[in-house]
């Protein structure tokens, strides 16, 4: 009896670790994959029937024309300035919004909350919100891709729950002290709350680096698309064939790749650093939500 | 007797007159936070309240010289709803916008489930929490560079798996633009990138679960297969459920960025939602009545679908709100 739930054990637990290491492998090999034939010569890529895991020779080729091509480098700019702007804007309005809101006492706060909360169930739809873009003089500017998404009803309320339950003794003493509501708000307020910060501003930060579709709505300029739409031309461009011209240069393989790659360097190379924090705020979001 | 009678009659009035004597002073000692809330305040009424009121273009005849306060009325009023009803998109979107978001619930509902236990279950936690990090990653990635990563793999030309297929002598297929295809990508490319954020929630239920449920079991015996069964699912039937049922509130959304960034002419038949085609009708041939009233039908029943799956929610025991 006791032998026969051990072996029962013991396999039960090797299903456990295969299952656990497919699912793994299914999340990270197709980036892998498409890493080593952003790295490979083509025809090496050919030669080896396709699958490649670790390149037997290297080239840098791709690379290199993604930084010598007319529109990535300069998306890549686009990008890292909605990115950083973006997400300062973000942060600073949503304490700004949260310390005031998670005070108790604050008449018509609870109506404030449900304006906030309103917008998260109805919305004017895509057409008026571009002509309400439009009417306020930020088309076609970087601005129309940080101005239109500069809260998130979602995110400002993980950050009120926050600030809400930090001690408010903490406060009074301040006060007491005579420091003004603004000190209290940047020399206490923000300092405490950190940890929600980076979830949130993490959350921000993701969701400017992958901007796409405000880009196709409000912006026209192709020197102001950001990363994700260039790269979306470069493959579309070569996935339907009817939508390149004759005679176009078709682009190769490995810069495509290469192109993948340098979209989604940042967050492959600070994912390891910061994966807990996005953890914690799937928390925060499923539990306050 | 009289006496306390008066102190009470005073003590009444004062504390009914209290409110309202106060409320100007009270939102003066706030003003400060008032003064805070201004930009965020504004940013609301602006981008997200305007075109609220905007979304009236739908029953006039928009044009862009007159503007939206100035653009006469449709004739009838219900003209651009009429003509979406009546034309032959209608069904073809409604019928595609429904079954993307069918098909994403029913197949990605159990992915994260499954692998919440797996981890759970699993005696290595080291392991186990290295598996789970590794799993969060797709959702972090673009669609953009999700569907660069498909084409790797399932491009008609170039890709690995019509490689292999050519190896055997097979016709390559072509997964990206064909209609038989193009469905089953979206709802697997969606389930890969988001089982492990989805198992998360899940995970904290299973952490909630009283241990000593488990030690009873062992007690008797049961087998780990029998204890999942008969004592983890049943201790988070109530998140499973409550999480459907949110997930029914957005039904009408299918996912318009992924679409948007695979489809091609091609597979419109299949893939085209109310989403794309307002996209389309509206910020790409410029007929933003037509837009605006296809927009305004979809919040409607949107709304109508939010409020009614957090009714059914409360009812289960937790709405969000």
């Amino acid at each position: 009896m006791v032998k026969s739930s051990l072996t029962e054990d013991r396999v039960f637990n090797t299903i456990t670790v295969v299952l656990l290491a497919i699912v793994g492998i299914t999340a990270v090999f197709p980036l892998l994959f498409v890493l080593s034939m952003s790295v490979t010569p083509y025809a090496e890529v050919l030669k080896n029937g396709g699958f490649i895991v670790i390149p037997r020779s290297v080239t840098l080729e791709g690379y290199r024309q993604v930084l010598s091509d007319d529109h990535i480098p300069r998306a890549f700019l686009v990008t890292v300035f909605i990115t950083v702007v973006g997400t300062a804007i973000n942060l600073l309005l949503s304490f700004l919004m949260a310390y005031p809101l998670s005070k108790k006492t604050l008449p018509g706060r609870s109506l404030l909350l449900m304006m906030v909360l309103f917008t998260m169930l109805f919305s004017g739809g895509m057409i008026p919100t571009y002509l309400i873009v439009k009417a306020t003089g930020i088309l076609n500017s970087v601005w129309a891709l940080i101005v239109p998404s500069a809260i998130s009803a979602f995110n400002l309320l993980i950050m009120k729950s926050f600030v809400e339950n930090l001690p408010e003794e903490l406060f009074e003493s301040a006060r007491v002290d005579g420091a003004k509501e603004w000190r209290i708000l940047f020399q206490l307020v923000v300092p405490l709350s950190v940890p929600v910060m980076l979830t949130v501003g993490l959350f921000y930060a993701v969701q400017h680096w992958n901007t796409l579709l405000s880009a196709i709505m409000y912006v026209n300029d192709r020197s102001l698309y950001p990363l994700q739409v260039v790269l979306r031309e470069i493959l579309v461009g070569a996935e339907s064939l009817d939508l390149v011209e004759a005679g176009a240069k078709i682009p190769s393989e490995t810069f495509k790749m290469a192109a993948v790659i340098i979209s989604t360097l940042p967050m492959i190379i600070v994912y390891p650093f910061i994966q807990k924090y996005f953890r914690k705020g799937a928390m925060l979001g499923s539990v306050k939500g | 007797m009289s006496m306390p009678a008066t102190s009470d009659a005073r003590g009444v009035t004062s504390a009914r007159a209290a409110p309202r004597r106060r409320l100007p002073g009270a939102i003066w000692r706030h003003r400060v936070f008032y003064l805070m809330l201004l930009p965020g305040v504004l940013w609301f009424v602006v981008y997200k309240y305007f075109p609220m009121y905007g979304v009236i273009i739908a029953f006039k005849e928009y044009n862009l010289v007159d503007g939206v306060f100035a653009s006469g009325w449709a004739d009838p009023w219900y003209k651009y709803f009429k003509q979406f009803v009546e034309s032959p998109y209608f069904g073809q979107l409604l019928a595609n916008t429904f079954l993307i978001s069918f098909y994403k619930l029913l197949f990605g509902m159990a992915p994260p489930i499954v692998f919440a236990l797996l981890i759970s279950e699993c005696r290595y936690s080291r392991y186990a929490r290295f598996i789970q990090t590794l799993s969060y990653m797709p959702h972090f990635l673009s669609w953009v560079v999700i569907f660069g990563i498909l084409t790797a793999f399932l491009s008609q030309s170039s890709g690995l798996v019509n490689r292999y297929i050519g190896e055997f002598g097979g016709d390559p297929v072509p997964f990206l633009t064909s209609t038989d295809w193009f469905r089953s990508i979206l709802v697997g490319s969606d389930i890969w990138k988001d089982i492990g954020w989805g198992s998360i929630i899940y995970l904290a239920a299973i952490a909630g679960i009283d241990p000593t449920l488990y030690e009873a079991g062992r007690v008797d015996g049961a087998s780990r297969l029998r204890m999942i069964w008969h004592i983890t699912l049943p201790g988070i039937r109530n998140v499973i459920v409550l999480l459907m049922i949110l997930q029914l509130g957005h039904f009408l959304d299918a996912g318009f960025e992924q679409i948007y960034v695979m489809y091609n002419v091609q597979v419109y038949p299949v893939a085209d939602i109310i989403d794309t085609w307002v996209y389309r009708v509206g910020l790409q041939d410029l007929n933003f009545s037509l837009g605006s009233a296809v927009g305004l039908f979809k919040s409607a029943i949107g709304l109508v679908l939010v409020l009614g799956s957090n009714a059914l929610a409360r009812r289960w025991g937790g709405g969000i709100w």
